[in-house]
């Protein structure tokens, strides 16, 4: 069952069409890895989704409605969530607080301004077993802006679970860390998406992590879909292997 | 030692505590120990301090950098003002809340306009807006005095402890004096509430990363506004209580050079703290009051104090303060 559905989703910036005339699917529970090169039109398709860009043309339907004239807040609430390529947290916040400000946001609670925020002692606990779930309890009181790489992108995909979204997009999460650190970032990523039963789209440059973790893949390019299938498939696929592959798998 | 780094910085801690008993008592003694004009001068620094708090909530916690804050200051003053000219109302009481409405209205409807933009753009339409209450105020002199100004006579306090017929002087430095320190109290306890509450977190989310902000569900402009408004309200409350302590309001109260007056309260002491502003805007009368004193030229020494503040202290005076603790602490 398709729990997101786009149907000739369209997007352009001048004279270039970013995302041209996709039907994107995403079942419900599955862990699928979106990749493409650069420019392919991957990011450009998740903001459509996400609500960071407005679609040119054609529809987005989540949980069989449609969304695509909806506000990111309103996305949010239905239960799309996402990271981003470039982490974007709240630096001169404690990781604590990122989590915690998330799970306010979440609740309904940013908007009480006569209580102590660190009073909730419900948000609290929620936000510890949030940090303990990403292995950054330790540095719960540390500053977000002071995380190394690898910390700071596993909080960038933590505050994003802590809207316990039902569908959730990590845009590069393995990004700008190094080699040794992706597998690790993954495994922790991974195990508390499925945990959590989310269903998650995971955009991603290196091959080794695409075939490892996910359950299908979605290839673009130039702005449409390339190919649609189990990771063996992909991997059988002589256009994505001559498109993509050749060039992704040296990154 | 993983529980413990689990915890949140706590907002209350006992030296806080101890050190703001300390700082509340010393106030207290005030008149009792310093003469009228320390007194006075205190409470000007008091009363500035409740504005510097205000602003900084847009500067410091929103990250919205203000150059029109003399509208909302102007506004306490002018409608208390026009309360004793055109009703003959003497309550303090009346003053603080028609001072405060007044200052709402005015913000709220100047926030709709400012809150949708950032950086630069904010900054020169909050200045442009307070500039054209600059121009009513001096242009509309058969209601506001022009440039002479209203008077505003001493007021009656609680109903009845202070009325126009009592000595100034003995009035202000007394128990005027500790009608603004119950407020300014009130207002540092409020805004130290609104600032450790969600939505004061929800605030810094604002000012740190403004994308990320609205992905985790959080209404950038209506947040943005409602700290306009409550950062308005705060300063209206300053000119209502400023305005009986100078006995005249004018359209310089208004002009946009009390604006920056505003900003280098908060730069001196520091708008990365909560206690910046506050010392600030003290440190910045005591400094004004005395530079006006020693030479004729004293808006030279007051900028000569901010370029040596911006070069050698950007963090400012309390900000400065805490890096050199924490150094010595490290040192030990």
């Amino acid at each position: 069952m398709s729990l997101l559905e786009t149907k000739a989703v369209t997007k352009t910036f001048g004279a270039n069409r970013a995302v041209d005339a996709v039907d994107f699917t995403v079942r419900a529970g599955e862990l699928l890895a979106l990749i493409g090169s650069n420019g392919a039109g991957k990011t450009t398709l998740v903001n459509l989704i996400s609500g960071l860009l407005r679609a040119d043309e054609g529809a987005i339907f989540f949980a069989g409605k449609d969304v695509t004239r909806q506000t990111v807040n309103q996305r949010i609430r239905a239960g799309i969530a996402r990271s981003f390529q470039l982490v974007n947290l709240f630096d001169h916040l404690s990781a604590f607080d990122n989590i915690a400000l998330t799970i306010f946001a979440r609740q309904g609670k940013t908007r009480s301004l006569a209580t102590l925020a660190d009073r909730d002692q419900a948000v609290a606990d929620e936000a510890r077993v949030i940090l303990k779930e990403f292995g950054l309890a330790p540095k719960a009181s540390m500053l977000a802006g002071s995380l190394s790489q690898g910390e700071r992108k596993l909080l960038d995909v933590a505050v994003a679970y802590a809207l316990r979204p039902t569908l959730l997009f990590l845009d590069e999460p393995t990004s700008g860390v190094s080699t040794r650190e992706k597998a690790p970032i993954m495994d922790v990523v991974t195990s508390v998406v499925r945990s959590g039963n989310i269903t998650a789209v995971v955009i991603e440059h290196d091959m080794d992590i695409v075939f490892r973790y996910s359950d299908r893949i979605v290839a673009m390019h130039q702005g449409a879909i390339l190919a649609d299938g189990t990771p063996d498939e992909i991997r059988r696929n002589e256009r994505v292997t001559t498109t993509l592959i050749g060039t992704e798998g040296t990154t | 030692m993983t529980e413990l780094a689990l915890t949140s910085p706590r907002v209350w801690s006992g030296r806080r505590v101890l050190v703001g008993a300390l700082v509340v008592g010393a106030l207290v003694l005030v008149p009792a120990v310093a003469s009228p004009f320390q007194t006075i001068t205190i409470c000007y620094g008091l009363v500035f301090a409740i504005a510097a708090l205000g602003f900084n909530l847009l500067l410091g916690y929103t990250g919205l950098l203000s150059f029109g804050h003399s509208a909302y200051f102007g506004t306490g003053a002018y409608v208390v003002a026009l309360l004793v000219k055109y009703l003959g109302v003497a309550s303090m009481e009346l003053f603080v809340l028609a001072g405060i409405l007044g200052s709402i209205v005015v913000a709220a409807v100047f926030g709709v306009v400012c809150v949708r933009y950032t950086r630069i753009f904010f900054g020169i339409l909050t200045l442009a807006l307070s500039q054209v209450l600059w121009s009513l105020a001096l242009k509309l002199f058969w209601v506001t005095g022009g440039s002479d100004g209203l008077r505003v006579p001493t007021p009656t306090l609680l109903g009845g402890l202070g009325g126009p017929g009592a000595d100034k002087v003995e009035f202000i430095a007394h128990r005027y004096y500790y009608y603004v320190l119950i407020l300014f109290l009130v207002a540092t306890a409020a805004m130290w509430v609104i600032v450790n509450s969600p939505f004061g977190k929800a605030l810094q989310a604002i000012r740190d990363n403004e994308t990320r902000a609205e992905f985790v569900g959080v209404r950038v402009p209506q947040y943005r506004w409602i700290a306009f408004v409550i950062s308005g309200a705060f300063t209206g409350l300053a000119g209502a209580l400023w305005v009986p302590l100078n006995g005249l309001t004018t359209p310089d109260i208004l002009y946009w050079p009390f604006s920056g007056r505003i900003v280098f309260f908060t730069v001196l002491g520091g708008f990365r703290t909560f206690v910046g502003p506050i010392v600030g805007a003290i440190a910045y009368n005591y400094l004004e009051t005395y530079a006006v004193g020693f030479t004729v030229y004293w808006q030279l020494v007051l900028g000569i104090v901010l370029v040596l503040l911006v070069l050698t202290m950007p963090s400012g005076l309390v900000g400065t303060a805490i890096q050199i603790v924490e150094r010595v602490r490290r040192g030990r």
